[in-house]
This record gives structure tokens, sequence and C-alpha cells, in this order.
């Protein structure tokens, strides 16, 4: 499980929490993210911009 | 405050604006000072007019007086800057001060036998509040904390406005200087028109926002957890409660100051963005929203009113940054006054074309593929700016 961070504005996508308020639950896969995905909180960054974080 | 300025992160920076920023509590409060003024002091409509005079009037004049403000926080103290609770307890501070001074007004209103023109002074100085609101709903529903979230959808429920919390983050971020945007205006483009693609547009974008977290939620889009249902909730309680006391005749009074309230939205969302686009790249995808996409003020009394938002390029290219460390940059698109200047002149489509205009073509190098043009209006200011299709030489050059 790796976690993703929006490189905006900080915020991370965890696939083992998911983000089930944007409607992916615990354990959804980054790559299972649709490819339209945008950043949650700030929007201007996408699926491709994000940097998987180092464990 | 300022001599801690040295320990506590700042690196020696004095925020000049700190207390100044009190200026976006108070001027949006002026509402409530016309129907106390009328009530303590005489029952003058004159008083009723004050606010409404301020924002067209005095606020113009004090930013031709008072000028510009190109000062920028040093990138090294803008954390200590962002995690001061001092900038957020002014937010705050205004949530209470829009809900009294609207149900004072709204009361004041249902309570008093008014002429037309003072029922009128009401309904405008209650919507420019609502206005206010919609400002401060921005500057918070942008935040990531829960309470700050909630007190922007509180805020909102005021004017009928909460659905802008979900489309203005997840929509006119993600599509700002495009066709696709409802709430960028395009060249050619008057506000009369405008309104009647914004409006809509931006409700009908933020409830398809929420239809499809929702789906992915595997709940229904009547749930209570929709955002945009959650604050017309609270709209709906509170209009309720002010009908039962105050009777069925405030409703459409209400209805006209939140419409009014609104329409403060439009004009901004209209100078903001007037012409400027992102182009599409090869992928289909638009450009990201850079500096040149949006206009700016750096007049210093609107900003003070308005937490920093005419700095809006800033806040397009960092949605979650706080208003007090909000920065200029040079070369930027500029408004030659402050928002509320640019709302007067934006009354008069013509005028408003012919200062704007001009500006739009040097923002962009004369270069039609960085205009966000009417369609309808396309090949008229094509001919009459002289314009090519062609692209020209060093037409990409930076704006």
């Amino acid at each position: 499980m790796t976690r993703y961070q929006c490189p905006e504005c900080g915020y991370e996508y965890d696939e083992a929490a998911g983000d089930p308020h944007q409607g992916y639950p615990a354990g959804t896969a980054w790559d299972s993210l649709p490819e339209t995905f945008t950043c949650p909180d700030c929007a201007v960054r996408y699926k491709e911009d994000f940097r998987a974080l180092e464990e | 405050m300022q001599h801690l300025a040295a320990d506590n992160g700042l690196a020696g920076y004095v925020d000049r604006k700190r207390r100044l920023w009190l200026f976006s509590l108070m001027v949006p409060g002026l509402a409530l000072v016309g129907p106390l003024l009328y009530m303590l002091v005489s029952p003058n409509v004159l008083w009723l007019w004050l606010s409404t005079i301020f924002g067209y009037v005095v606020i113009p004049m004090l930013d031709g007086v008072l000028g510009e403000d190109l000062s920028n926080p040093p990138e090294e103290a803008v954390p200590a800057l962002e995690a001061d609770p001092y900038y957020r307890y002014v937010t705050y501070a205004l949530v209470p001060i829009l809900w009294v001074s609207f149900i004072v007004n709204i009361a004041f209103l249902g309570l008093h036998e008014l002429p037309w023109y003072g029922t009128l002074a009401v309904i405008l100085a209650t919507g420019g509040s609502l206005g206010f609101g919609l400002n401060l709903g921005h500057e918070m529903g942008h935040k990531k904390t829960g309470l700050e979230r909630w007190l922007a959808k509180i805020t909102l429920a005021l004017g009928c406005y909460g659905h802008f919390f979900v489309e203005h983050n997840r929509g006119h971020h993600r599509d700002v200087a495009t066709p696709e945007d409802p709430a960028s205006a395009r060249m050619g483009e008057s506000i009369y028109r405008f309104v009647f693609r914004e409006m809509p547009g931006a409700f009908f974008r933020a409830w398809d926002l929420e239809a499809q977290r929702l789906e992915r939620c595997g709940k229904s889009v009547w749930s209570l957890d929709n955002e945009v249902l959650q604050p017309a909730l609270i709209s709906a309680v509170l209009y309720a409660l002010l009908i039962a006391w105050l009777g069925i005749e405030i409703l459409p009074v209400m209805l006209l100051i939140a419409f009014w309230g609104a329409f403060q939205l439009t004009q901004a969302n209209y100078i903001e963005h007037y012409g400027l686009l992102r182009r599409k790249e090869p992928s289909g995808r638009y450009e990201r929203c850079q500096p040149h996409h949006s206009w700016n003020s750096n007049h210093l009394f609107s900003n003070w009113a308005l937490f920093h938002l005419q700095r809006h390029s800033d806040h397009h290219a960092h949605p979650t940054r706080r208003y007090q460390s909000l920065r200029d940059f040079p070369d930027l698109p500029r408004l030659p006054n402050g928002y509320f200047g640019m709302y007067l002149l934006a009354y008069f489509p013509p005028l408003w074309q012919r200062v704007m205009d001009p500006r739009l073509l040097e923002a962009v190098g004369h270069d039609p593929q960085r205009i966000n043009f009417l369609p309808a209006k396309r090949e008229q200011l094509m001919r009459r700016y002289g314009l090519s299709e062609a692209p020209l030489d060093g037409a990409g050059a930076a704006a």
C-alpha cells in the first residue's frame, strides 16, 4: 500500500485508507482511481501530477 | 504582537496589514448600521443607503486615493503566517456579524412601513452583505478543516447559495478560463448576458458533481450527505422561521435579497477572468491555470474589505493558501480599479468593453488563440481589433 501526495496542497491519498468521502473505499488502489481524478482539496492538480511517497 | 515577529517563525517579517484585515469585518457590517441608525437616531431613509453608497462611491474613491500595494510576504514567513490563528479568527468573527445583520434587516423590513426607496435600500444593502458572505464562504470553503468548511456552508446558506461551496472548488477551479466554465466571462459577453449562463450553470455543475460523488459512495443523491442539500436545508429552515414570524409577504423580499447577494458573486466572476483562455493541449486537456489567466487588483482598500480576493492569480495557483499569504506577481493582467469600481463599469457594457478590451488584447499579446470569445461575437471582434487567426510571431510571449 502506497501513499500519493498532491504537489500543490499536500493532500495525501493513502491506498490503505482510501478517501470514503470521495467515494473511494479503504483499500482502493491508486491505479483503479479514474484518470479524471483531480485533487479533492485544491482541484488544480491531476492524477498524473501526484507523487508516490516513500515508505 | 508585532514585536514578536522575530520569534515566531516570521523571519523578521512584520505584516503591516494584520490589523487592517478588520476592515473585512467592518465593511460587511455596514449593512447593520443603517437600520440601527434609523431605529435609534432618526427614522431617515438616507441611513439605509449608507452601505450601498459606501460600496459604490466611497470604496472606488478610496482605491483611487490610497492606491495599490505590491508588497508580498517573503516565502519563508508564509508557514508561520498560515499557522497564526489570528487570521482565522477574523474570518470566524464575520459569520455571526453576517447572520445578525441578515436577520435584523429582514425583521426591520417586516416590522416597518417604508417607502419603496427605503425597501430598495435595505434590499441592496442586505444583498450586498450577502456578497461579502459569499466572499467569506469562498475563503473558508477552500480550507481543509471541517470547522471552516461547515462555517462556509452556514454562511452561504444565508443567501440560499450553499451549492457554491461545491461548484466553486471542484468545478470553477478545474474549468476556469475555458469555454466549459459558466463562471468565466467571455470577451464580448455583457454581464447581463453572463448572469443567465453563470447562475444556472453553477447550480447544475454543483448538483452534477455531488451526484457523481454520491454515486461513487453508493448513496442516493437525495441523501443528507449531499453537500448541496445540507446548506439548502439550513436556508429552508431559516427562511421558514422568518416567514412564520413576519408573514409570507417577506418571502419575495428575501428572494430579491438572495438574488442581489448572488449577483455580487456574478459580478466578481465576470471581472475575474474576462476573456482569458487556457490553451488546449494535444492530449485534449487544457493547460494548467497560469497566473495570466486571472485579472488582478492590488488596490489597498478593496483588498482589505475582501480578504485579498483580488490577488486572484495566486489564489488560482494555490487555492488552499490563506488570504493573508496571497502574493502579487509582476506582469499579471491588471484591473484599473478595485472590484467595486469595476462592478460599476460592468453595469455599462460599452464602457466596460472600451476599458477592458484593449487591456485584454494587451494581456494576451493580441493572440486570438488565447481569447475566450463569446462565439456569436467572435468574427465581429476579430474584425474590429484587426486580429488574425494565423499565429503571430512571438504570440506566445508571456502576458
